[in-house]
């Protein structure tokens, strides 16, 4: 859906951005992470050109964006921003209308989808259609960007650390349910961050910049298994293996063995790394693990959680 | 008050002729006013998009023009241009002109870079942005100018009577002239309202047209 080919600029004689290749298909979130000045925003800002690259080929959806119009290409390709950037003077259903209203879609159309996309992103329409963005909270303004963003539905999503300025608590309730609403309408999403477990968490490939350059490119559970160099290991931390880890079902990880009666009970949705901590704390070999309807699919045992955390 | 009373009954009498220098003042002043607004308000646009060592030369040029007294302006462009309507239009527009320029500039650069940002992200042209977000959200701050320069300009119309401009001016310099307090009056109070009434203008024009979501609550 994106592709990056050698993708270069420079700002004066240092590359923001060096050579850069990078294939996202469709579909999938693709998380652009390093430490500061490691180029990942600029890469961002140039799938949509608010940046012009020096050098390289980019792709979006099968079209070269360097020959079409930045504008036009602009509007078919969602924007969030930390900062948000919600027009203070325009009430929050004007600010979801702005695509479709720069598109030209008739009335009746874009009031409809803006009750849509606000019940989308968990805001009652009726409350908040009339509102300004200064009333609004953090995260609600946050949920308005999305919207905004998704307003014409475009295919393409860049998000620039969207829950940066947000406390934590508010933050991973919105890392979750905008993972299930970008999920489920399948978007394309090349998302920003400098935080690694915000990486791990909403990203289906993870792709670690230095200098402009792409050290890893690949899934998460690959990068935290195997970090190709020094820096991607000292990078995504210490703990790499219970990162991992968090990332494992147990349903994945049962044996048949017999469950014993005191075991400790643990749902199928749960990670290896809930397990890990059931185990630590109460102690047992092993946890009996039950579906939704309350069966026994069968236990998850400290031998199985090492032998995942150490798989390669 | 016998002399307000004196005054007052002045109008009565000769009514068309306080008719005229009041028309004189008001046309001066709003002449001034509109000629300055189109070119200060497109001016420090022009300002904002070139910024660097030319946006800051055009600031402080305007900020010195402020630091004029209205009488010097006045003074400096009689004998370049002579005396009458058309001087005295031009020192006056001269002198609307900084707080236009000064506060359209100021307001158009408080406008929040990552708004701008996100409207361009979205897919809006430079003009767009100049239209539906920076001088909506400038507007308070545009209209803070104009009613700055539009005060100015009331109250110094009043020196056009110095170089044959005309206007209410015109009674207190004979008033003055003829030490006389009654005719004195004829211009200043009117002045005074007009200069207030302006200020009351603008300010409830200000109040109208800020945008809802930038009201102070």
């Amino acid at each position: 859906m994106i592709k990056l080919d050698a993708l270069t600029k420079r700002f004066g004689r240092t590359a923001a951005v060096d050579a850069l290749t990078i294939d996202i298909p469709e579909g999938d979130i693709c998380v652009l992470i390093g430490p500061s000045g490691c180029g990942k925003t600029t890469t961002m800002r140039m799938i949509n050109r608010m940046i012009e690259p020096d050098a390289g080929r980019i792709e979006v959806g099968g079209r070269d964006v360097t020959h079409i119009d930045a504008v036009e290409l602009r509007r078919s390709v969602g924007y969030v921003i930390q900062q948000v950037g919600l027009f203070p003077h325009m009430s929050i259903a004007e600010n979801v209308a702005t695509v479709p209203r720069l598109l030209g879609w008739d009335t009746a159309r874009i009031e409809g989808r803006i009750d849509e996309l606000l019940e989308l992103v968990g805001l009652d329409p009726a409350q908040f259609r009339t509102r300004y963005p200064r009333e609004l909270s953090g995260g609600q303004k946050q949920r308005v960007g999305v919207a905004r963003a998704l307003a014409a539905d475009p295919p393409v999503m860049l998000m620039d650390e969207p829950f940066g300025a947000i406390d934590p608590i508010t933050r991973a309730k919105l890392q979750d349910e905008f993972l299930s609403i970008l999920r489920r309408l399948r978007k394309t999403i090349v998302f920003v961050t400098h935080d690694i477990d915000e990486a791990i968490k909403m990203g289906n490939r993870i792709a670690i910049l230095r200098s402009g350059r792409l050290v890893q490119y690949d899934t998460p559970e690959a990068i935290l298994a195997r970090p190709a160099d020094g820096f991607v290991e000292e990078f995504v931390g210490a703990d790499r293996a219970l990162k991992r880890l968090s990332l494992l079902m147990v349903a994945d990880h049962l044996d048949d063995e017999p469950v014993s009666p005191s075991a400790a009970k643990l749902s199928t949705h749960a990670s290896l790394h809930h397990a890990l901590s059931l185990l630590l704390t109460s102690g047992a070999d092993h946890a009996a693990v039950v579906d939704d309807a309350g069966a026994v699919r069968g236990r998850v045992t400290l031998e199985r959680i090492k032998a995942a955390a150490t798989a390669h | 008050m016998a002399m307000l009373q004196q005054a007052w009954l002045y109008i009565l009498n000769n009514p068309l002729q306080f008719a005229k220098a009041a028309g004189v003042h008001v046309s001066l002043s709003v002449c001034a006013l509109s000629i300055a607004a189109a070119l200060a308000i497109p001016a420090a646009v022009w300002l904002t998009r070139r910024g660097g060592a030319v946006a800051l030369a055009g600031i402080n040029a305007a900020n010195i023009g402020r630091t004029l007294p209205s009488l010097a302006v006045l003074a400096l462009v009689m004998p370049v241009l002579g005396t009458g309507f058309a001087p005295s239009l031009f020192a006056l527009t001269l002198l609307a002109l900084p707080p236009i320029l000064i506060n359209a500039y100021t307001g158009l650069r408080e406008v929040d870079v990552d708004v701008i940002d996100s409207a361009r992200g979205m897919g809006m042209t430079m003009g767009e942005i100049l239209r539906k977000i920076e001088l909506p959200i400038a507007l308070p701050v545009i209209f803070a100018g104009l009613r700055t320069a539009a005060v100015q300009v009331v109250s110094g119309a009043v020196l056009a009577a110095f170089i044959g401009g005309g206007g209410l001016g015109d009674y207190i310099t004979a008033g003055i002239a003829m030490m006389s307090m009654h005719l004195l009056l004829v211009g200043a109070v009117p002045v005074t309202l007009l200069s207030i009434g302006a200020d009351a203008l603008f300010a409830a024009l200000q109040k109208r047209l800020t945008p809802k979501g930038l009201q102070a609550t």
